[in-house]
């Protein structure tokens, strides 16, 4: 009984949860962005810290650098994604790269960045290897291609990662969406195959898909890790300059980090206004583009080099992790050899009792949360079928929100909270701020197969004398079983890649594989990193696999539960 | 806010009398069995990380105190943590109980009233400390008062690959005019990172005629025309360092795969056994050496201090004192281990304990103590603040 009343309330209880900690976080913010820090003796109300901020000399250029990289990173990512699609949805190619996203996505954004600027880089990997036969460098040439003043490498290194992500959105939205029968249509009229599907199929799919390219916008607007692997630094972006100015010792710079975050919030909501402006545009744009009535001649050409650059991005991806294993087994490595001296065990040996206490660290964060999240997650959808309580979509921009807020808003604002209300350090606030962040993929990830499931069964299942309870725990949550574990395998890759809410509410005590690679990071240690990189992507990738195993071999013999 | 403040007013005089005496060295000993240590130390390197394991293996063997090293990218979260704990009236047990700090995250939490102590010459190994050959009484100039024991000596060594760059170089103006002749092989981590501002102050020490101006703390009034011969020096070599001044390594040991990697042929280094560590771990090539101006360069000592709210102080000076011993320094001397410079008196040790440290092979890369020469001291640090600010600035947002 008591379940049964508790259910309809679990969605707003979810939302306390899950925007609670943002909204407090970010009062945490506000308070020292106008001058109110007691404990460094300073109280407010006053704009210095504004004033200070709009003094800094490299103001102007980090946050044009923030709104560039963003907004680049998605327009370039969503094209791709979209061409891509357009071009070969329904294809055998289009199948392969189904089956490539989930490592792909599960490979975390440091070790990616790594691997990428080892890639790049006037030494780097793509350099030896033709060094010095093709080009006679036995030195590498002085060339700013890493931390360039622009931002091209992060961008590139954004790019590569951002488009299996929302590949995997946009296949997801496609099940949605009578595609088949457009597709027939287009074609019967003689359009191309990409002309057809960006006109027909394209405006559809992207209101579908909104919200998660709003999410790649703010993340490339505000992320750290990567920007401090890739970004330039003579300055650098903004969010990373407020991390600097956070662990200034002077105590008067938390005072301009806050009054930096909350110019990073109005960047984020100001650019995301800006998009949706964009949006209109591009709309009108492409309703005079289909009123043309133009074939797509050149959609073999468009198609084909789509196709080239989504294949390069994996290939980075893919090779930068190659790069991370061959680093962490090399004894001495120089430029320009393509491969290390010597290979040893000894870089494994002496980061073995670390990666282990940090692998289990990992493991206990990120199932605990994951279970949460999945619990969160069931509860909200079945509470939603039962009492009809439909998610609006108001509702789902609640859902995106910590998702869409710059962690460098209000996670430090969110820190001192925590210690206020007693909440010391440890697992468990870690574990309460990752939910924060992987409950709504978790959701996300869930929500359109519990949707999908033909209720029917249900109302045969109750015919049959089952109450609802029994009709979720044996009928559709072992229907939901691939489903279920492949949201299982994205909340866990999401708590494994978390930098910024770990180190902050963790205060330093909790080490996971993530923290210590980005700590070792700072030093260069390319061992180390290759050893931690490599530990990192397993914990993220492991689980995809298991998603895919476990329902195939559970449901052999049920061929109709297989795909959930 | 305020209701918390007077809170923690009455709280603190009772945390205080439970502090642990140092002065009590067994009843310290006897408070310590059990006591868990978070030691927040620079995590970037993994032979520093290695010894703090094995500084932990022989406490908690020896004292019954579990040693767990806090790994930071910056010391100056520490600082922050412990600020925002004191905020939020977390005075008795902390997430901090023992940092490894020096110059100005030290004089920052000593003014805030952040630290414990004194304590460091009341314990017992502070005996065989050279208090008077080496700079373990003011740190950056500002007074230790026992707020911090030192564990580490560091001086400033330039490290050259041999097989590109032969020769030394004597002073900072010769350096200045090989890294012309040489453009793009020689960079500098990038202030404020501390190397960085090193290097900054090292340039100002070796070209000022009189550098004692710097031990007093900069004023308005001085700081200019002091640090004019600086910028006008840095504005000639900018130019000429690596990817032409637009890019900066982002810590010292970021420069040793360039070396390696043969981007530059001459980087700088605190930690004079640093390059032969990292010979003998593959992450330098063998035909690297280290040199140190004619002059001297600068030196400074590394501490740990416990915060004022630890809760494990008797178990953070157990480890402040282990860090003091003969085993410990010997260890950290070897430059297979770690290759840091040692605190202790020669004199003051047993003949066995001198031969530990007469014995250790110091590497093929590391000077002899005579070879260091003068150990310059450290300016006081409102001018590395400064110049760090000033640097940020000038080149820190190049276009």
């Amino acid at each position: 009984m008591k379940t049964r009343r508790a259910l309809p309330f679990l969605p707003v209880l979810t939302l306390i949860v899950m925007l609670g900690p943002v909204l407090a976080g970010l009062l945490g913010t506000v308070l020292p962005a106008f001058g109110h820090l007691p404990a460094a003796g300073l109280t407010g109300p006053t704009l210095a810290p504004f004033e200070a901020l709009f003094a800094w000399v490299g103001l102007l250029r980090a946050v044009w650098l923030s709104v560039a990289v963003g907004v680049v990173t998605t327009v370039f990512a969503l094209a791709l994604v979209a061409l891509i699609t357009a071009g070969w949805s329904g294809t055998w190619v289009y199948r392969i790269l189904e089956r490539a996203l989930s490592p792909l996505l599960s490979v975390p954004h440091a070790a990616a960045a790594f691997g990428f600027a080892f890639l790049i880089s006037p030494s780097g990997w793509v350099s030896r290897a033709v060094s010095p036969a093709l080009t006679g460098w036995d030195r590498p040439p002085d060339l700013l291609i890493v931390q360039d003043a622009w931002g091209m490498s992060m961008m590139a290194g954004l790019i590569i990662k951002e488009v299996p992500f929302l590949m995997l959105i946009m296949m997801a939205s496609l099940g949605q969406i009578d595609t088949k029968r457009s597709a027939a249509i287009f074609q019967a009229l003689g359009y191309g195959r990409v002309t057809g599907w960006l006109k027909t199929i394209f405006p559809l799919v992207y209101a579908q898909i909104r919200l998660p390219v709003y999410v790649v916008l703010a993340y490339g607007m505000s992320v750290v890790d990567v920007a401090v692997i890739l970004g330039p630094n003579t300055p650098p972006t903004l969010s990373v300059q407020i991390v600097k100015w956070m662990s200034d010792p002077d105590l008067a710079m938390r005072l301009q980090a806050a009054a930096a975050a909350l110019l990073q919030l109005s960047l984020v909501l100001g650019v995301l206004m800006f998009w949706r402006v964009g949006e209109r545009v591009v709309g009108q744009l492409g309703a005079m583009w289909i009123a043309t009535g133009s074939l797509g001649k050149s959609d073999t050409i468009v198609r084909v080099s789509a196709l080239g650059a989504g294949v390069l991005g994996a290939l980075m991806i893919a090779l930068g992790l190659a790069s991370l294993a061959v680093w962490s087994v090399a004894g001495y490595w120089g430029f320009p050899d393509f491969l290390p001296d010597q290979f040893t065990m000894r870089n494994w040996d002496r980061h073995a009792v670390g990666t282990m206490s940090a692998l289990g660290e990992t493991a206990i964060i990120a199932l605990t949360v994951v279970l949460v999240a999945l619990a969160l997650t069931v509860g909200c959808l079945e509470a939603e079928y039962r009492y009809d309580l439909r998610v609006s979509s108001r509702g789902m921009w609640l859902l995106y929100l910590p998702l869409l807020v710059p962690q460098t808003a209000f996670l430090p604002g969110l820190q001192t909270l925590m210690l206020t209300v007693g909440a010391d350090v440890g697992r468990a606030p870690v574990m309460f701020a990752h939910l924060v962040f992987v409950f709504p993929y978790v959701f996300l990830a869930l929500a359109d197969p519990f949707r999908a499931w033909d209720s029917r069964i249900g109302t045969i299942a109750a015919a049959l004398g089952a109450r609802p309870d029994r009709i979720l725990w044996q009928v559709r949550l072992p229907m939901l079983l691939g489903p279920i574990l492949t949201a299982v395998a994205v909340g866990i890759a999401v708590s494994v890649g978390q930098y910024l809410p770990t180190l902050l509410i963790g205060g330093g005590r909790i080490e996971t594989l993530t923290t210590e690679a980005v700590a070792l990071a700072s030093a260069g240690d390319r061992r180390a990193i290759g050893v931690y990189g490599l530990m990192q992507t397993a914990a993220a990738l492991i689980p995809f696999a298991l998603a895919l195993a476990v329902p195939a071999i559970i449901w052999r013999k049920r061929r109709g539960l297989r795909h959930g | 806010m305020k209701y918390l403040a007077f809170l923690a007013a009455l709280v603190a005089p009772v945390a205080a009398l439970s502090d642990p005496n140092p002065a009590d060295w067994d009843a310290v000993l006897a408070d310590a069995q059990g006591e868990t240590v978070y030691w927040n130390a620079w995590g970037g390197s993994t032979t520093t990380n290695d010894f703090l394991a094995w500084v932990g293996s022989r406490v908690v063997e020896d004292f019954g105190v579990t040693l767990e090293h806090v790994k930071l990218t910056d010391t100056a979260d520490a600082v922050t943590r412990v600020l925002s704990e004191k905020q939020a009236g977390e005075d008795s047990d902390g997430a901090i109980d023992l940092i490894w700090i020096n110059g100005a995250n030290f004089a920052a939490m000593k003014n805030a009233d952040l630290l414990f102590g004194p304590y460091a010459e009341q314990l017992p190994n502070w005996a065989l400390v050279d208090v008077a050959g080496k700079t373990v009484q003011s740190d950056f100039t500002v007074p230790v008062d026992g707020y911090e024991s030192p564990w580490a000596m560091a001086q400033v060594v330039f490290v050259h690959d041999t097989a590109d760059m032969p020769e030394r170089v004597g002073s900072m103006a010769a350096l200045l005019e090989w890294v012309k002749a040489n453009p793009g092989r020689f960079s500098y981590p990038q202030p404020p990172d501390f190397l960085g501002t090193t290097f900054l102050k090292q340039v100002l020490v070796d070209i000022l005629p009189d550098a004692s101006v710097l031990v007093a703390p900069a004023t308005d009034e001085n700081y200019a025309e002091v640090t004019a011969p600086l910028w006008a020096y840095l504005d000639e070599l900018t130019p000429y360092l690596w990817r032409e001044g637009k890019a900066y390594p982002a810590t010292g040991t970021a420069m040793f795969p360039m070396i390696t990697d043969e981007e530059i042929d001459l980087s700088i280094s605190f930690s004079p056994g640093a390059a032969s560590t990292a010979i003998a771990n593959f992450e330098l090539p063998d035909t690297v050496r280290t040199f140190v101006l004619d002059k001297g360069t600068i030196g400074n000592a590394s501490f740990v201090a416990i915060p004022y709210n630890s809760g494990s102080k008797a178990g953070a000076m157990v480890v402040a004192n282990f860090l003091m011993s003969p085993e410990a320094q010997a260890r950290a001397q070897d430059p297979a281990i770690l290759g840091y410079g040692t605190v202790l008196d020669m004199e003051a040790i047993s003949p066995d304990e001198r031969a530990v440290f007469e014995g250790l092979d110091l590497g093929i890369a590391t000077l002899t103590p005579a070879e260091l020469g003068t150990v310059q001291a450290e300016p006081h640090p409102s001018w590395a603040v400064r110049l760090a600010d000033d640097w940020a600035s000038r080149y820190g947002v190049a276009q």
